[in-house]
């Protein structure tokens, strides 16, 4: 379990969002379920209880007609260097421990408490309120990638870890590193769909990564960074009222965060 | 009145017994209830992990009398027939498409490659093979990672049987039991000093 400060990890997995590239089409949102076997919702009327690992919201600067803008923030979960889930979980199965940073999530070992929602400030976690139903003939379908879960336990991107691994045993096929995998070799679904190519993917730490100088530009910032979760995922935009809501900054002192999707 | 009367000395009748019940009950206490049950119990469970620890998986047999012995003795290593794809992932247990290059048609004289052939290649249908290290959907096993190690650390030694083990399958989860448990995998990769995060084998 980590405590306090972030851990430190020679690689880093993470992204970079560039609002002003996202159009809010939504592709990340069903590659994330296609890629990871997440159900069709009988009823997605309850917006409490659907399921979606990536969502994106709609950002409105709240203006009139000649002045209104409106941005697209995808929500992946973030990684975050400090993570708020760990530590209030009582089994341990949800940890930041391995190498890349990646907050693992391990559903038979989940005792549904949802302490670890109540904790994450970016409502990056969802629970099983149902077992997942597949429509008949959606089964052929499905993904080895990512392990079914039962009802009653959390769930959350884990930037489609698999993926990770496929590469790793890509690079050892062909007598590369494992450990210094090329830009571009692991690529969660969200960021090998978006048709904008808005989502950046890489390790931040490695200098041969677009990531890495994308998220010390000026102009890229991270979700409310003053709770000091150091998330692993950035956002880019050139709009400043758009960075200032990421911070949860609101001149009129109302919230300006409204959901698109669900 | 009469009826009233005997209501009424019935009354006492039953409250006297009633009374005399409660006194035996008192200085019967724990020669019932539910602690001879709980001892039996027990007493029938350990007999039976001590007696019978087999009752528990049920013995089954592979479709097909596979003899590695007859294909080792014709020179072939373990990689002709389980090998690594060109992404690095692992084709684990061969097709029919690999088994027909040599058996599409009777080549031997074993019955069991002539009911291989009836049976599978001419219909086309996959051999259900039993797979002694099936492991449960939420773990990813790399062989890539693995390859340093001979097959038979982690594997059935099969190579030079004639006759393919018996599969014992748990009557209660459906699992092998000769598949690898994870406090086994934990082990290596501590002695290995190979990390033992969650994420290393899950998914």
């Amino acid at each position: 379990m980590s405590g306090h400060g972030a851990k430190e990890f020679n690689i880093k997995w993470g992204m970079v969002i560039d609002l002003d590239k996202c159009t809010g089409c939504g592709a990340c949102m069903t590659a994330c379920q296609v890629e990871n076997n997440i159900a069709p919702v009988l009823d997605a009327s309850n917006k409490l209880r659907t399921l979606s690992w990536i969502l994106v919201y709609e950002l409105s600067n709240k203006k009139a007609a000649p002045d209104a803008e409106i941005a697209y923030l995808p929500r992946p979960c973030m990684q975050c260097g400090n993570p708020a889930c760990v530590p209030v979980c009582p089994v341990v199965a949800t940890d930041k421990n391995e190498e890349g940073g990646i907050v693992s999530q391990i559903y038979p070992r989940c005792i549904g408490c949802r302490y670890c929602m109540a904790a994450c400030p970016y409502h990056a976690r969802y629970f099983n309120w149902e077992d997942p139903v597949f429509p008949k003939g959606m089964e052929k379908a499905l993904s080895p990638n990512t392990s079914a879960r039962p009802r009653g336990v959390v769930e959350k991107c884990n930037f489609c870890h698999t993926r990770l691994m496929k590469a790793k045993d890509k690079a050892r096929q062909e007598g590369g590193n494992p450990e210094a995998l090329a830009d571009g070799a692991y690529m969660p679904a969200c960021a090998d769909v978006c048709p904008t190519g808005a989502i950046t993917f890489g390790d931040l730490k490695n200098p041969e990564h677009k990531v890495h100088e994308l998220a010390k530009s000026e102009h890229a910032f991270r979700l409310l960074e003053k709770l000091g979760l150091a998330p692993q995922v950035y956002y880019y935009t050139r709009r400043e009222w758009v960075r200032k809501l990421g911070d949860n900054y609101a001149a009129t002192g109302k919230a300006g965060a409204e959901k698109k999707h669900s | 009145m009469k009826t009233q009367f005997s209501v009424a000395k019935f009354d006492q009748k039953l409250q006297e017994r009633w009374g005399e019940v409660m006194e035996e009950k008192k200085q019967c206490k724990g020669c019932g209830g539910a602690l001879p049950f709980v001892i039996g119990f027990v007493a029938a469970v350990i007999a039976g992990w001590v007696l019978f620890p087999d009752l528990i998986y049920s013995k089954k047999t592979q479709p097909i009398r596979f003899s590695h012995k007859v294909h080792q003795e014709q020179g072939m290593e373990c990689s002709s027939c389980h090998s690594f794809r060109d992404d690095g992932s692992y084709a684990g247990l061969p097709n029919n498409e690999k088994c027909m290059e040599c058996h599409a048609d009777v080549v031997g004289s074993d019955p069991a490659e002539a009911a291989y052939v009836e049976q599978y290649a001419k219909t086309g249908k996959e051999v259900p093979w039993l797979i002694y290290q099936s492991q449960p959907d939420n773990v990813y096993f790399s062989h890539k990672a693995h390859e340093s190690f001979e097959c038979k650390s982690c594997h059935l030694d099969v190579a030079s049987t004639d006759t393919p083990p018996v599969y014992y399958e748990n009557r209660l989860s459906g699992y092998s039991k000769q598949t690898m448990k994870m406090w086994q995998c934990e082990r290596c990769h501590a002695e290995n000093g190979v990390s033992n995060a969650c994420h290393v084998c899950h998914k």
